[in-house]
């Protein structure tokens, strides 16, 4: 009934803008937010390769001398870079191979529980985690991690030792991960879930007719109905490796273990907002910035490519 | 179908495996409501492992009740949580109302000039000092006008109006109702479910948000519920609670109104907890079908 305006010629610019007029006026206030609280402190980035000058509003992105790719090389040749990388990475690592499989194994779980009251229930406490404040969670595995708290107990259960769990470097990964695993895993499990449902009841009424068990039709039935999810799930994860937050960070490390907690967002934080090495965290943030960038186009394109081969 | 005897160990196995990690999950909770509600002089004999309230006391919620930083943190939070919403539901809806529409030349345009947002944002200094160069340093606003439109929640509530059937809204222009009307009288009330993940994602976002406000919130008096409760759990400042206790009993009166607060805090949530897993549930499949 109505025309479609595909082609940007002369006339189409004026037509759509003249029936559109509107619309237009609806979606300003959204492109005035962008450019606001999105855009600006986008070009703000800038600040990486030109002296930030502060006390002079927003003159100060441009104000000072061009300084190029020096504070990038700084943080290259600085002696917390590898550190700083290699807990980055190690910390998404370990997430990737603990914790992308924890909420697969639970959808699975909970698919082959044949009570659905049980069943509802067990989602139901397992979602809850991931409605509670980082802040409140985070409080409760400072005052578990105590000599005298919870994992103490656990471990003088087994034998070992009474210690204060966060005043020791080498147990922060397992608890950030593991921690992270706790929240997450009822909630990532969903996705999953739904996909099982999704998959068609006579691939297992045919298996039982071939005379395989329970756990040969999880691996040659579940498991394969699956996998274009767990593979593009998979793959956004792998976008994110980079992407280690500092919300979390913050509320768990001191300074006592930076050797293992300390991940290039709190640097920045602390470099930026404490120090106020104003263009140097910037450049810090920056550098991963571009990699987080760079990873996550790649990953959607390869998710794109994966989905529409296996999912369609 | 006769269940064989691999089978039920199998299910038997499972249910076990699943009710473990439920308790797993609940324990925390379940340790703050013992611990809130002890009494810090029988605690004081029970260490890590807590299964039971130690006596019984309601001393620490009193307590809790009666602190100005906690409430009035609350009061704060309940602010951001108000304005953030309604300032988030007011952007979104004509934004993605507008981008669920077919013949508008520029759509795809604006649609990226937002996508892009979303791979490549300002790092956390530049934006820092942007909002402070607006002059939003040390008010409430800085936690909610830089967020009030969120590109992922957006996205969520425009799939599913482009799912509305088009013969609605031209039949209603063929009544000569314009887009503002339509929007109002016809997609808003059709679009309940994806309004309602949007409503509740920016709400639970709002409520449990602390680290936008340890940038951006220098003034005690305004810090947020989360902030004060990060103060207390986690940099043990006692926020003045233990005015007329010996040294004594000190950590265990400390660790009962922590975990008192834990608990008002996390109330609210729980509250809405029903409505959460209804909707959001349904919002994860909105958002998972396109984009």
């Amino acid at each position: 009934m109505q025309t479609k305006y595909r082609k940007f010629t002369k006339d189409n610019i004026k037509k759509d803008f003249r029936r559109n007029k509107l619309l237009y006026l609806m979606i300003l206030p959204a492109i005035v937010f962008y450019i606001l609280f999105a855009y600006v402190p986008m070009i703000g980035n800038v600040m990486g390769f030109i002296d930030f000058v502060p006390g002079i509003g927003f003159k100060g992105f441009f104000a000072g001398d061009w300084m190029g790719f020096k504070y990038l090389r700084d943080f290259m040749g600085n002696i917390f870079f590898y550190r700083l990388l290699r807990n980055t990475v190690l910390i998404s690592l370990y997430n990737l191979i603990f914790g992308f499989p924890a909420p697969i194994l639970l959808a699975i779980f909970l698919s082959e529980i044949p009570f659905k009251g049980y069943k509802r229930v067990a989602q139901t406490i397992t979602y809850l985690p991931h409605f509670v404040s980082t802040v409140v969670i985070c409080g409760l595995i400072v005052n578990f991690s105590l000599s005298t708290g919870l994992f103490s107990d656990i471990s003088a259960m087994f034998g070992g030792p009474r210690i204060s769990f966060l005043q020791d470097a080498k147990y922060f990964r397992t608890i950030y991960v593991a921690s992270g695993i706790w929240q997450s895993i009822g909630w990532s499990s969903i996705i999953f879930l739904s996909a099982i449902t999704g998959i068609d009841n006579t691939l297992y009424e045919a298996a039982v007719i071939d005379g395989s068990n329970k756990l040969q039709q999880i691996m040659h039935v579940t498991i394969p109905g699956i996998s274009s999810t767990i593979i593009i799930m998979f793959i956004l994860q792998i976008g994110q490796m980079m992407n280690v937050g500092a919300e979390k960070i913050m509320l768990l490390y001191n300074p006592s273990i930076y050797d293992t907690s300390d991940v290039i967002s709190t640097y920045v934080y602390r470099k930026g907002i404490v120090e106020m090495n104003w263009s140097f965290s910037a450049a810090v943030d920056l550098f991963n910035k571009v990699i987080n960038f760079i990873l996550l186009i790649s990953a959607n394109a390869i998710s794109r490519r994966v989905g529409e081969t296996s999912l369609m | 179908m006769r269940k064989t005897f691999g089978e039920k160990i199998f299910v038997a196995f499972d249910m076990f495996v699943v009710g473990v990690l439920c308790l797993v999950c609940l324990y925390p909770f379940l340790y703050a409501i013992f611990v809130s509600f002890s009494d810090p002089n029988e605690l004081a004999r029970v260490s890590g492992f807590v299964y039971k309230t130690a006596g019984f006391s309601l001393d620490a919620y009193k307590n809790v009740l009666h602190n100005y930083q906690i409430m009035n943190g609350y009061k704060n939070t309940l602010f951001i949580v108000v304005t953030g919403v309604l300032l988030e539901f007011i952007m979104t809806v004509p934004t993605a109302y507008v981008l669920s529409r077919k013949n508008v030349l520029w759509r795809n345009g604006i649609m990226m000039f937002i996508v892009l947002t979303m791979y490549f944002s300002g790092g956390m200094i530049p934006t820092y000092l942007v909002i402070r160069n607006y002059g939003l340093y040390d008010s409430l606003w800085s936690l909610t006008l830089p967020v009030m439109l969120n590109a992922y929640n957006m996205i969520i509530v425009r799939t599913y109006m482009s799912g509305i059937h088009d013969s609605l809204s031209e039949s209603a222009m063929l009544d000569g109702a314009n887009h503002l009307q339509i929007m109002w009288k016809l997609f808003i009330p059709l679009s309940k479910p994806a309004l309602a993940v949007l409503v509740l994602y920016s709400g639970v976002g709002h409520w449990n948000g602390w680290f936008r406000a340890f940038l951006y919130i220098g003034k005690a008096s305004k810090y947020p519920l989360q902030l004060v409760l990060r103060n207390l759990l986690i940099q043990g400042s006692e926020l003045s609670m233990l005015n007329n206790v010996s040294t004594a009993d000190h950590d265990f009166v400390l660790a009962t109104l922590k975990q008192a607060s834990v608990i008002v805090s996390t109330l609210p949530i729980l509250f809405i907890y029903p409505l959460l897993q209804k909707y959001l549930v349904g919002g994860i499949m909105i958002g998972s079908i396109k984009e």
